[in-house]
């Protein structure tokens, strides 16, 4: 009851509800309004645990640090070499996430192989095959083997440098992909083979294989193809990690790619993004204890991605058990996607920088999710790659910052010893301690 | 002719030899004895040879192939010409599932019965079944033509976009967006030459036509209920 009354009796407050919030209640409208389901990009805005919730400790007494530019700390890895005759050597352990050429423009995905060549690492194909810019321009190239197989060839296949064979998304753990219609245009229609301006689906599932049985096969005969020269990686969705990680182990994986559902997506089901799949903190220990188990670690290659965004994440990521990070949305942030100088654009399209996240219309006016050839010309790729090399070299001292005061001489040698998390739930999900206990939950031989 | 006992030589030599012989070979022919249904025989050929494997052969025979004919003289496992590009995969016996998913170009003849989704996502290959075909088949197929002697599944090209199918016997039941198409005079033509060069036995006559309504394309609200 909030009306004024003659009485004098004092109105309540409006007070809005935490279940039904502003925010419900736009989509519960847009829903009645439109009758689908809201299609968007990016990964879960939610607040999730995660790599926020973890410090370092630093050096003391029983551990000392190494001097700040002088001493040496080592940023190389190796991926692959387990059954490939070819291994990938980076200089940095901070690849470039898969991401399709169709949801991003042939300048963008080009800035991507600049910026990964000249920062010394790996760059990613996507749904939608293989470009010509990207080859050209990526020193590294790792070549996505999707279930939609759009693009996919022997030639392509034979000139990447790796193979990465996706499973799932983080950021929609067992569904496919969308590419909406206004975005395919002839030259995206023509590479996957489909008439233009038609909405195409990305099948959830591989056409030809199901189960880890077919996929230790799928993995020989890319083998076969490829002369067993190049790593082929398993790209999963931070589902069930510890099965997921044990099973593509055995089905003959070089590499894991390990994906949180902070991950992000060129365009998915809101409600999938939100609802479905594991934060990135939470997959990492299990994904490492499966390599453990298998006396894998280090020999397969975990690649973790889905929210990385600074040198401190890779150093946790990497203090966790990790090979390596991968990133996706930091790298178009770095490109310039969502800048703020668009405000005016960003506005007219309903939105705000940095919220934009309508990437499947085609409409970016930092021109980088788009195919439009108008706003294509805004984005300048050797710019864009000078913009993600000084980003790369940034989270890579970033890094080597925090090993160094950890004592470390390699952004391997970081271990869980090293970190304390600010709370509960990033201490079970990491196995560190809570900050100032030596305990975390589920910590064996205690009892809760 | 040049033989090679994959039994005794091992499948990376058989793949690494066939994948070294370029379109100016003169080694043209090769005979594969004892495949025993081994997975990945023949797989990633370019070069205009003749493979003809001397039994059944299993998961993704002719996978990714190029230019090559790969002759299966027994049945086929799972997967065959996956993703092929070119050339030519004839299958004396069976086809197991996923036949010809996602190839872009060539042909594909079986002489006895394919399996469920035969031709699944096909980008542009053609697919010649004498006997009949599972379920799902030509599921989200892209383009190319699927031919079928005999009877076809349940659900056939569900969700299809411009491939085309031609069944001789029944269709068990159509696919979302899967409709019955009028038979044009081309479509004769087309149905003649492919029935000519797989050496299936039927007439073009025989056939009725499917192929996508069209009306998943975009999304439509009312259509909801259908994808
Ligand atoms: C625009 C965009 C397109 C993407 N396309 C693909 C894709 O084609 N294949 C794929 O496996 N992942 C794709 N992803 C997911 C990324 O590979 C990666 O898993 C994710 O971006 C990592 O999380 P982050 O964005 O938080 O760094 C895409 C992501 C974005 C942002």
């Amino acid at each position: 009851m909030n009306s004024h009354d003659d009485k004098g009796i004092p109105h309540t407050t409006p007070r809005q509800s935490a279940t039904f919030s502003a925010d419900v209640n736009s989509d519960i409208r847009r829903a009645a309004a439109t009758g689908i389901y809201d299609i968007r990009g990016g990964g879960a805005k939610r607040k999730v645990p995660s790599f926020d919730d973890l410090l370092f400790m630093g050096a003391s007494i029983s551990r000392y640090p190494l001097e700040g530019y002088r001493e040496k700390c080592d940023t190389s890895v190796t991926i692959g070499g387990l059954h490939a005759s070819n291994p990938i050597h980076l200089d940095i352990p901070i690849t470039i996430a898969g991401m399709s050429f169709g949801a991003l423009s042939g300048p963008a995905k080009e800035a991507l192989g600049r910026g990964a060549s000249m920062a010394g690492t790996s760059t990613t194909t996507g749904d939608g095959g293989m470009t010509p810019e990207e080859r050209g321009h990526s020193n590294k190239l790792v070549y996505q083997y999707l279930p939609s197989r759009y693009g996919m060839n022997p030639d392509d296949l034979r000139k990447a440098d790796a193979i990465e064979i996706v499973v799932g998304q983080g950021a929609k753990p067992g569904g496919g992909g969308m590419l909406l219609g206004q975005k395919i245009s002839d030259r995206v229609a023509g590479m996957r083979n489909l008439p233009k301006g038609i909405d195409q689906r990305s099948a959830c599932r591989h056409p030809d294989w199901t189960g880890p049985d077919d996929l230790e096969i799928k993995i020989l005969e890319l083998r076969e193809i490829t002369g067993w020269k190049v790593p082929i990686y398993v790209k999963v969705a931070g589902a069930r990690p510890y099965y997921d990680v044990t099973l593509a182990v055995k089905a003959g994986a070089d590499a894991i790619v390990l994906d949180g559902m902070q991950g992000g997506t060129a365009a998915t089901q809101d409600v999938f993004i939100e609802h479905v799949g594991q934060p990135t903190l939470a997959i990492i220990r299990p994904a490492v204890q499966a390599l453990q188990d298998l006396g894998m670690h280090r020999k397969v290659q975990l690649i973790l991605s889905g929210g990385i965004r600074s040198g401190a994440d890779v150093a946790k990521a990497m203090a966790l058990g990790a090979d390596a990070v991968a990133i996706g949305t930091a790298a178009l942030i770095a490109l310039g996607d969502n800048d703020p100088k668009y405000e005016a654009e960003y506005n007219a399209l309903g939105t705000t920088s940095g919220a934009y996240d309508d990437w499947h219309e085609g409409k970016d006016p930092a021109g980088i999710t788009t195919q439009d050839p108008e706003l294509m010309k805004r984005f300048d790729p050797i710019e864009g790659g000078r913009r993600l090399k000084n980003y790369l070299k940034v989270m890579t001292l970033e890094a080597q910052t925090i090993a160094r005061a950890c004592g470390k001489n390699h952004l391997h040698n970081l271990e869980p010893e090293d970190l304390v998390a600010l709370t509960m739930e990033a201490a079970a999900m990491a196995k560190v301690p809570l900050c100032g206990t030596d305990w975390y939950p589920g910590k064996p031989n205690t009892s809760y | 002719m040049q033989s090679f006992d994959l039994e005794a030589q091992g499948l990376r030599a058989l793949n690494s030899t066939l994948n070294a012989q370029s379109t100016e070979t003169n080694q043209t022919v090769w005979e594969v004895t004892n495949p025993k249904g081994s997975h990945a025989i023949a797989v990633g050929l370019d070069a205009p040879i003749e493979v003809n494997v001397k039994g059944s052969t299993g998961y993704y025979c002719g996978g990714m192939n190029k230019q090559a004919t790969i002759h299966v003289h027994g049945s086929a496992g799972p997967g065959t010409g996956e993703n092929m590009m070119s050339g030519k995969i004839i299958i004396e016996g069976d086809a197991s599932q996923y036949l010809g998913a996602t190839a872009h170009g060539g042909l594909i003849v079986v002489k006895g019965n394919a399996s469920s989704r035969c031709g699944i996502s096909m980008k542009g290959v053609n697919i010649v079944v004498q006997g009949n075909i599972g379920h799902m088949s030509a599921f989200m197929g892209q383009s190319g033509n699927l031919v079928v002697c005999g009877d076809a599944g349940d659900a056939l090209g569900d969700s299809c976009y411009e491939a085309r199918f031609f069944v001789r016997g029944s269709v068990k039941s159509l696919g979302a967006d899967c409709e019955k198409k009028e038979m044009r005079p081309e479509h004769i033509e087309f149905l003649k030459e492919i029935i000519a060069e797989s050496g299936v036995d039927a007439k073009p006559e025989e056939f009725t036509r499917y192929g996508s309504a069209r009306t998943l394309y975009n999304f439509d609200v009312d259509n909801a209920g259908a994808y």
